[in-house]
């Protein structure tokens, strides 16, 4: 598929994802400038504010502004913080991105050592245990595994803070250690769902005729699985950890809750409670646009790494 | 002898040394962040609770028991005709960025928040006002259009806080007040930090540096209070649990009451809720104890009208239409009214959500069929109290001395009484402070007596805080965490 056609498609899907969006936070009941003046409120002043915000517009021509000024580069004011909402989301990126990385660097890390091997140990011990604790780790709620990171690293040992975040102008140090435990809480059902691709993934390639070969010329079994299996079970990998980091945005919003962290995924969250349609399709359209392309790059990957889906793409 | 001598030495220096106050900052919790940071611009309680005394002051102060205290006026003085009031204003006063505060400052505060079409939440509390007049730089007059008594109550509340003209279109981001405490920083979506202001006129906080750390989990608010991370929350979120920090050595625990009354408002103008009947029947089928017990895992004052127990005009009226569920039955049925069914819109806060879920089963009890709509609050202001399209909703009421909405006549939940209008009307004009307690306790029970709305309990202030913490406040009868006086001690 050629650049060109990746990219129209991509514009594509933010545009379908951001109509959506709009659509959906106009036709949920409750005005955010009501929400704002509260319940004494005289209704000049709720009109004055919807004007002043631009509520008082047909939802199209709100729509087709915002989108005049998201070209430019302009994503509007946030009604409720009465600031830019680049200004809001680069605030917030600075904890969500950084989080979002050290779960899937820790849930891959984790699950392609325990995956393969369980695939080499197929059927026996090791590949019991690994498949139990997979099992274990994807029933564990995010939110229950959370609070127990916290009442244990926290509240009993007091290795790390309880939550909060304390900005990286404390300190690398600081601002790992307060992402640490919901970084953990995070990777730990994401590296349970990879553990179990891993082994599935590796295990139908260590079928395949190449491998027997392998084997046949006296490789040992390790060998022959990360020589020769490992390499052609890459494609359906990288396609889990690209969704997966889809999975990852949205766990976040739990998670930076339970560990009162000041990230994206909260803002999204506070934003739609508050009826701030600028700062939600802001948020969203980032969200959407990342997960397209994360995708997209997992593919490329895939097919650079794979040379039968190269020839097959 | 010297023995004595040493331990009467001991006795007189212990206490001294054990109350020793110590330089600390303080991390004090809250559940919701301010969506700004400015008081006469919103209506979020939590820019109160971060600003209020702290940072911005007023001409007057609502204080700690409810009472109206000089602020920045040092004193006021009304015409005999009430139709204006002049105030001394504090000498020598300045922002934090150093500009003087003058009447000229007053008067811009006061237009500025007042004006037509201005942010204000509470534009009732100045409606009475005709024009601000700065007649010499300590002397301010505020001229009425007609007599309220009430005017220095309501220049005490956040929303009337002194501003100045170079800084006020700025303070929703960077707050500058007049406050023991300035704006330092605010890590959105995390805290907002504020440190003592050395150029204040009155007496110096005593922490060095605040900050309001915004949790909105309730485990978690629990977990950081163990953990040492937050010192104190003035309004603890989880009620639930409460013992355990009760038992725990390390924190205080102060229950206190609040201005907020949880009501059922009932919408009277559909049909059956505008028969009086109907309404005492709603009310005669709730158990408040078991409410409070269940809802609030026993914190909370059970009330029968609309009026905390710490208000110096309260009067207990919950035994008008109190439990008794069989004569809820025989209500209804005066009523002609069977097979009732009826919706209740529950706003997010727990307080709401679980009272909704016991009424439910209580008001099932005397055979009415009730369904639960938990809205979001954006709707449930937009649709429930602006456009009054529901049955039956539970909320809080979070004003201080706002009974006068029973006196408005498109408000969300009224019944028409003319008695209750008169005496609202002679309320908003009647000074003498006997005469109003007399006034204010009619209403009451002319509230109760119509069964306007089911009048359920106050919702209490949960403090806890380290142990070795003192100063913060006890009730909450305006919303602020006013932490002027909070110190450590050891």
């Amino acid at each position: 598929m050629g650049a060109l056609t990746r990219l129209a498609q991509l514009l594509g899907t933010l545009l379908v994802a951001s109509a959506i969006v709009f659509v959906a936070m106009s036709v949920l009941p409750g005005d955010a400038a009501q929400l704002r003046l509260g319940m004494n409120a005289e209704p000049e002043a709720v009109a004055a504010l919807r004007a002043e915000m631009g509520l008082d517009k047909p939802v199209p021509e709100r729509f087709v502004r915002w989108l005049g000024g998201v070209a430019t580069g302009d994503f509007g004011m946030s009604g409720t913080y009465d600031v830019p909402v680049v200004e809001l989301m680069a605030e917030r990126a600075e904890v969500s991105v950084p989080l979002a990385l050290l779960a899937l660097a820790l849930s891959v890390g984790v699950a392609l050592p325990m995956g393969l091997l369980a695939a080499i140990r197929r059927g026996r011990l090791p590949d019991r245990l690994v498949q139990t604790a997979a099992q274990v780790g994807l029933s564990i709620p995010a939110l229950w595994l959370g609070l127990l990171f916290i009442y244990t690293f926290a509240v009993y040992l007091r290795w790390a803070p309880s939550g909060g975040f304390p900005g990286w102008q404390a300190g690398l140090w600081p601002g790992l250690g307060a992402l640490a435990l919901p970084a953990i809480a995070l990777a730990i059902p994401q590296a349970s769902i990879l553990t179990r691709i891993v082994r599935t993934a590796v295990t139908e390639a260590m079928d395949e005729d190449y491998v027997a070969l392998a084997r046949a010329k006296g490789r040992r079994e390790a060998g022959a699985v990360i020589v020769h299996a490992l390499p052609n079970a890459w494609a359906p990998i990288l396609t889990i950890v690209g969704m997966q980091f889809g999975f990852l945005v949205a766990g976040a919003i739990v998670i930076e809750t339970v560990f009162n962290l000041p990230g994206l995924g909260r803002l999204l969250f506070q934003a739609v409670a508050q009826r701030d349609v600028t700062l939600v399709q802001g948020i969203c359209l980032v969200v959407v646009a990342t997960v397209v392309v994360v995708n997209a790059l997992c593919d490329a990957i895939a097919a650079w790494t794979n040379p039968r889906q190269r020839s097959a793409a | 002898m010297l023995s004595r001598l040493c331990l009467a030495v001991a006795l007189l220096v212990l206490p001294l040394s054990a109350m020793a106050q110590v330089e600390r900052p303080l991390v004090v919790g809250m559940a919701l962040e301010p969506p700004h940071l400015d008081p006469t611009a919103g209506a979020a309680a939590a820019i109160d609770e971060v600003l209020y005394d702290n940072v911005f002051q007023g001409l007057t102060q609502i204080a700690a028991d409810g009472t109206v205290q000089p602020q920045l006026a040092t004193g006021w003085e009304v015409a005999d005709d009430g139709m204006s009031w002049t105030f001394t204003l504090r000498e020598g006063v300045t922002f934090h960025d150093g500009k003087p505060f003058d009447a000229s400052v007053a008067k811009f505060a006061l237009d500025r928040f007042r004006a037509a079409g201005a942010e204000n939440a509470q534009p009732q509390l100045f409606a009475a006002i005709d024009s601000v007049e700065a007649v010499d730089p300590t002397t301010l007059k505020i001229t009425l259009s007609r007599p309220d008594a009430n005017l220095p109550y309501s220049l005490g509340w956040g929303d009337a806080v002194m501003v100045h003209p170079d800084s006020a279109d700025g303070n929703k981001q960077a707050p500058v007040g007049t406050g023991p405490f300035m704006f330092e920083d605010w890590r959105r979506g995390d805290r907002v930090i504020l440190t003592r202001y050395d150029g204040y006129w009155g007496e110096p906080a005593r922490v060095p540096r605040v900050e309001f750390a915004f949790v909105s989990d309730p485990g978690t608010a629990l977990a950081s209070l163990l953990a040492g991370d937050v010192n104190a929350y003035p309004n603890f979120p989880a009620p639930e649990q409460v013992p355990v920090l009760e038992a725990n050595e390390s924190f205080t625990v102060e229950i206190g009451t609040t201005e907020g009354e949880v009501i059922l408002a009932i919408n009277s103008a559909r049909a059956p809720f505008d028969k009086l009947e109907v309404r005492q029947a709603i009310s005669a089928a709730i158990n408040r104890d078991v409410l409070i017990a269940g809802a609030m895992y026993g914190a909370g004052t059970p009330i029968g009208s609309h009026m905390p127990p710490h208000n110096p005009a309260y009067i207990d009226l919950t035994g008008v239409n109190g439990y008794d569920p069989d004569r809820a039955r025989a209500l209804l049925a005066d009523a002609g009214v069977t097979n009732l069914s009826l919706t209740i819109t529950l706003p997010p806060p727990a307080y709401a959500r679980r009272s909704g879920e016991l009424i439910a089963a209580q008001l099932r009890q005397v055979g009415i069929d009730v369904s639960l709509k938990p809205v979001e609050w954006a709707e449930w202001l937009s649709s429930a109290f602006k456009g009054k399209d529901y049955d039956l909703t539970i909320v809080a009421h979070t004003e201080p001395n706002d009974i006068g909405i029973y006196g408005r006549p498109d408000y969300y939940f009224h019944v028409a009484n003319a008695r209750l209008d008169e005496v609202l009307a002679k309320l908003g004009t009647e000074a003498d402070p006997d005469a109003r307690i007399g006034l204010l306790q009619e209403a009451q029970k002319l509230i109760a007596d119509d069964a306007v709305n089911a009048f359920l309990f106050v919702l209490p202030k949960i403090g806890v805080w380290d142990a070795r913490l003192t100063g913060f406040w006890h009730d909450s009868p305006i919303q602020a965490n006013d932490v002027t006086h909070v110190e450590w001690k050891e």
